[in-house]
């Protein structure tokens, strides 16, 4: 097994960034966007860019949420293992708020199909965009795009991306596994 | 620890304590499903459950319903009353009749002991028992665990005194298993004819007085008079009963601390437990129906999620 660094730090920083600000550009003051988060590894990516949008660009308001897509996914009695849940957090209403899925990696789409659908449980949202951090381009099983987009990368199946983040994994970076 | 150790719920001797946890960690996530907006999940949209009930039940089939159909699961509801059991077809038969429509998961309340084992051993379906007669009733056992650590942050360490008829009741013996597998201490309380004898080999502590009980417990498990289990008299009357088993208000705000009162339904109002016990904000009775669905969910769940397409 070998791995490839296909971002630093600093090469995520700034891409963490230029998203923000290409959020800021659409939603202006947020007051009415909800950002949220898909579980499992898109809460890390949602924190940070909510972090960001505080801190570095004075957003006071913003409503950030967490999706569990678990219930939702088409592949349940499919694999070997039980789909596991994790919390989902959203204490607010998603009724004609513009709605932001933020997840580190977009590769067949099937999540954010099953996202799609999760959502609707929380009401109806006026529109849906897609931010992700890393777009795995040829390898979509659906015809879901991103909206807004970190790093567009040719991964061939057998492999694997891996987006590590300081809170969880000690530091910041993108790596390409070979199996 | 992501799956089940077993195939069927049959009962909670048969589990361990990792399924316990991942029960409650599985039921937390549809507790928070069935209080969204829309409280239903596509996860079982290709599972087909029947539900067959040859004893009556109105909670347990209602939630068991409920819970299936949140899951989006299709449901068959059969009860022995309207059926050809009474032409006097088997168990085995009716069962298997059944499961040729291409079910998945059977859900049991039967009269007889076992029954479930005995349908798990014989039948291509995963089965969960609902109360087989005076054996077991898991997943209130369960929803019982979930209630309490809900209530009072867990279960371990916590003393739970299950108080009345414990000779006709599932519901006593699963929630021995239960409460002794998380590490709790348990005790029951009745008059001696309705204790079965040697229940003390289960590591259960044995009490007549009903107030000494009460100031041992975190939580009071109240259990209803089956009356109609029982073929003698076992005790000389309802309002004797009452008075040396029945919790009202008085006894309650006597003793030295709040305990939890818990109790699986039917109540009979004034019987085991007055109106003022049962509505007070020390009563949990309608939480423990509420988490009965969730629980139900996520024992649904983990065990289809176990079925081979």
């Amino acid at each position: 097994m070998s791995q490839k660094v296909l971002l630093n730090a600093k090469e995520v920083n700034i891409i963490l960034h230029r998203l923000a600000c290409q959020l800021i550009e659409k939603h202006t003051d947020f007051s009415n966007t909800v950002l949220i988060g898909l579980q499992p590894r898109g809460i890390y990516l949602a924190n940070r860019i909510a972090k960001i949008l505080k801190e570095d660009y004075n957003i006071r308001q913003i409503s950030l949420g967490y999706l569990d897509i678990t219930f939702y996914r088409d592949d349940f009695r499919r694999g070997d293992k039980t789909l596991a849940a994790n919390t989902t957090e959203i204490n607010f209403i998603v009724e004609g708020k513009n709605v932001v899925f933020i997840d580190d990696v977009l590769y067949t789409g099937r999540s954010i199909r099953a996202a799609l659908t999760a959502i609707q449980s929380f009401g109806r949202p006026n529109e849906i965009e897609l931010l992700a951090l890393i777009d795995r381009r040829f390898s979509r099983h659906l015809p879901i795009q991103p909206d807004y987009m970190g790093r567009q990368v040719d991964v061939i199946n057998e492999e694997k991306v891996k987006v590590n983040w300081i809170e969880n994994d000690k530091e910041d970076a993108v790596y390409l596994i070979e199996k | 620890m992501s799956e089940l150790s077993v195939d069927h719920l049959l009962g909670i001797k048969y589990l361990n304590k990792a399924d316990i946890e991942l029960i409650f960690n599985t039921a937390d996530h549809f507790k928070e499903v069935i209080n969204r907006p829309i409280k239903k999940v596509p996860s079982l949209r290709d599972i087909t459950i029947a539900n067959l009930f040859f004893e009556n039940s109105t909670r347990t089939k209602l939630s068991f319903e409920l819970a299936e159909k949140r899951l989006s699961a299709d449901v068959l509801n059969f009860s022995s009353a309207q059926s050809s059991v009474k032409k006097g077809e088997t168990l085995i038969d009716t069962v298997n009749n059944i499961l040729s429509m291409k079910v998945d998961m059977v859900v049991m309340r039967h009269p007889s002991p076992g029954a479930g084992v005995f349908l798990s051993k014989h039948v291509k379906a995963s089965i969960i028992n609902a109360g087989d007669g005076a054996h077991e009733h898991p997943t209130q056992a369960l929803l019982d665990s979930f209630s309490i650590r809900e209530k009072l942050g867990s279960v371990r360490g916590k003393k739970v005194v299950i108080v009345g008829d414990i000779l006709h009741s599932r519901v006593a013996l699963s929630n021995i298993y239960a409460l002794q597998l998380q590490g709790a201490e348990v005790m029951v309380c009745g008059p001696k004819t309705l204790i079965p004898k040697f229940i003390d080999k289960l590591g259960v502590m044995v009490e007549t007085n009903l107030r000494t009980a009460l100031n041992w417990c975190d939580v009071a498990n109240m259990l209803r008079v089956q009356n109609e289990r029982m073929d003698v008299s076992y005790f000389p009357s309802t309002r004797e009963y009452t008075q040396q088993f029945g919790v009202n208000k008085v006894l309650l705000d006597s003793l030295d601390k709040d305990i939890v009162i818990m109790h699986p339904g039917p109540i009979n109002r004034g019987v085991e437990i007055t109106s003022d016990v049962a509505d007070s904000k020390q009563s949990i009775i309608l939480d423990q129906v509420q988490n009965g669905v969730a629980v139900r969910m996520a024992v649904i769940y983990l065990l289809a999620s176990k079925i081979k397409q």
